[in-house]
């Protein structure tokens, strides 16, 4: 406060004065009046809780006579039955503890049995000893602030419904852009593990296997740019052309052509979505089965080898999917044989953080990781991946599809090693 | 934590709803000089695993009372005297009777069997008195109004937010705190005291809220051979606000006849 006269000479001049004698001019001149009149309850109790000093405001507040609860009450015969467990069980005993208490929120009855809403502040006063001599307190009104707690938690509840309604329909919107289960193909195991990165949105990987004639399945795996409804919806766009696609032609780099066209001609309407998706078609062969294959900008199959080495496959691959016209694929034939694996997976695998830093999994590690499994059935691979993508935690971030195939292992195969033959489906 | 001399009786010290083992602070150092002493936190409060606790196992009495058992199973006690304030009293009659053998005897501090009025018996409380305390506590109306923010925050995620507004003593989660009120507060064992066998002293404390003299004489009749001393101490916690009476009436009935 600058008095009117200052002149910002910085030495003390005869206006130091002046702030005292305004002050004083406040009339805040009786503790006893800014005690009974504060704009807050003061009670004071003995150690036991009886009522030994309140003030004015609290008495109007509560509508007592200073006579009624001097000497008479205790702090607790104030509060409701639940205040008064609460009392007991948590408040006395940590303010024995402690010393002091505070932010507590309660309510106090008054005389008229309504309830007022408060907010308790306690400190022991003690002797000189330690010995404790009275509980002060301080109570403020805290209705308002009640009112707005009631509100938000009204708010945060119907919040965590939402969430929960809301992750209810992502899980049923994820499971219908995935097979329900795998289909049986005679003299094939099939396993499949689909990692969703968010509970609260549908994510863009997707796969499927699915018969297309008597011996003959298709299959593919994809990854939609994108996550939410509006990916999903390409999603759901990109299966059915797929399936009817690959019924007209079955040819894997005609499949993909013909989804390249749909995804351009709706490129506006689905936002400028464009995907990467593998597709396959299998025979079976005289030892196994063939698989026609054909990619569009999808990392490449992996295949464990009967021997126990893995081998990423070089497929001719292709540009992603409805980004240019008239993009070409081109199909390449793998065959699959007693003991072998084929593995199709997206990129959330090999793009999953490792370490504390930013370095990926990548495709080297994953090679290794296959090579380590080889030779493998097609559930141990998965049960062996699943394991994987667990222990990178929170590294991985993104979705994750992976499909495996296996050609049962035949008994005395050419490395002589002995092997467990897994049964045939049936 | 186990503390005191290894060839001294072993004593239990069980706290009650509401606060953790910091609550025998002024009378278990004293008692450690004569006594083996085992204090613990009962799951879901103070320091214990938060992550041990299920709703399922703790929604009634006995899964506290199996912890019991597996305390003393497990440090392999034997002769237990077992001191348990406000519903660990019924914790510990409970325990006492599956494993009679394991408990030379038992000192309940407040005890109450019931808090509902019942036909012609008062625990104190009405049912609507129970309700009420079980609703606020679930809106969080009742107690820390800094307990608010976390369950508006209500993040996960971010548990130290909960932590960093606790109070360092008596931590509790809200969550689990509720449902041991619900447990504590609607329990029923006024059926399973005359079941105990072990000698048994009923602390009561002049002026009690939460257990009153009647539920302590009720306490003191329906378990056979049992003693009850009153002692001069207002509220539920006489280890706190008459520590020396306290301490004085457990020592002499521990080390009195068996």
């Amino acid at each position: 406060m600058s008095g009117p006269g200052s002149s910002g000479g910085g030495g003390l001049g005869e206006g130091d004065q002046r702030p005292d004698a305004h002050l004083a001019s406040l009339l805040e001149d009786s503790t006893e009046d800014l005690y009974e009149n504060a704009p807050c309850g003061y009670l004071s109790t003995l150690p036991d809780g009886q009522i030994a000093r309140v003030n004015a405001t609290l008495l109007s507040w509560l509508g007592y006579t200073r006579g009624e609860l001097v000497g008479h009450r205790y702090f607790s015969d104030l509060l409701t039955a639940g205040g008064r467990l609460y009392h007991e069980t948590h408040f006395a005993p940590l303010l024995a503890m402690q010393g002091e208490i505070g932010g507590v929120a309660l309510e106090l009855l008054a005389a008229d049995g309504s309830r007022l809403p408060v907010l308790v502040n306690s400190a022991v006063k003690t002797s000189a000893a330690g010995e404790p001599l009275l509980i002060r307190t301080t109570i403020v009104d805290a209705t308002d602030r009640r009112a707005y707690e009631r509100e938000l938690l009204r708010a945060r509840r119907e919040a965590d419904l939402e969430r929960e309604r809301l992750q209810l329909l992502v899980t049923t919107l994820q499971r219908t852009l995935l097979p329900p289960e795998l289909p049986d193909v005679p003299g094939l195991e099939t396993a499949a593990y689909y990692h969703a990165a968010s509970r609260d949105e549908v994510g863009g990987d997707f796969y499927d296997l699915f018969a297309l004639a008597r011996d003959r399945w298709g299959l593919f795996l994809g990854d939609v740019c994108g996550k939410g409804a509006a990916a999903a919806a390409v999603t759901s766009q990109i299966r059915y052309t797929l399936r009817a696609a690959a019924v007209y032609d079955p040819d894997p780099a005609t499949v993909l052509g013909t989804l390249n066209s749909a995804l351009r001609r709706d490129y506006e309407r689905n936002g400028g979505r464009f995907c990467t998706a593998a597709f396959g078609v299998l025979t079976p062969s005289t030892d196994g089965f063939d698989l026609s294959f054909a990619s569009g900008g999808h990392p490449a199959p992996l295949l464990l080898r009967a021997d126990g080495t893995a081998d990423y496959q070089e497929i001719g691959g292709g540009p992603f999917l409805g980004v240019i016209d008239d993009a070409v694929f081109s199909s390449t034939t793998i065959r699959l044989g007693a003991g072998d694996t084929f593995l199709q997976y997206t990129d959330g695998l090999t793009e999953a953080r490792t370490g504390n830093g930013r370095d990926r999994y990548g495709d080297q590690a994953l090679q290794a990781f296959a090579a380590g499994i080889a030779p493998a059935t097609a559930a141990t691979a998965i049960n062996a991946i699943s394991a994987l993508l667990e222990g990178l935690g929170n590294g991985l971030d993104d979705d994750v599809a992976v499909l495996a195939l296996s050609v049962p292992p035949s008994p005395g195969d050419s490395d002589g090693r002995p092997r467990l033959v897994d049964g045939e489906r049936p | 934590m186990v503390t005191g001399p290894e060839d001294g009786p072993v004593v239990m010290l069980a706290h009650g709803f509401g606060c953790d083992q910091n609550l025998w602070r002024l009378v278990a150092p004293t008692l450690a000089k004569d006594f083996r002493m085992v204090l613990f936190d009962h799951v879901g409060a103070g320091r214990s695993d938060l992550s041990a606790w299920q709703a399922e196992r703790y929604a009634t009495l006995d899964g506290y009372a199996d912890d019991v058992l597996r305390i003393c199973r497990e440090l392999e006690l034997r002769h237990v005297v077992f001191v348990g304030h406000s519903v660990s009293a019924m914790i510990g009659v409970l325990a006492a009777i599956r494993e009679p053998g394991r408990f030379s005897k038992l000192i309940l501090v407040g005890p109450s069997p019931c808090y509902i009025d019942d036909d012609g018996y008062r625990g104190g409380f009405s049912r609507a008195d129970i309700d009420e305390l079980l609703d606020s506590l679930d809106s969080n109306y009742l107690g820390w109004s800094a307990a608010m923010a976390p369950v508006i925050m209500g993040n996960p995620e971010r548990p130290e937010l909960a932590e960093e507004l606790a109070s360092s003593f008596c931590r509790t989660d809200p969550a689990i705190a509720r449902a041991f009120a619900r447990t504590t507060f609607l329990s029923d064992n006024r059926a399973d005291l005359p079941k105990v066998t072990v000698p048994t002293l009923i602390l009561q404390c002049s002026r009690d809220a939460i257990a009153p003299a009647e539920v302590g004489a009720f306490v003191h009749a329906a378990i056979p051979g049992s003693a009850l001393v009153t002692l001069t101490a207002t509220g539920h916690c006489p280890q706190l606000s008459a520590p020396d009476a306290t301490l004085a009436a457990i020592a002499s009935f521990v080390c009195g006849p068996p």
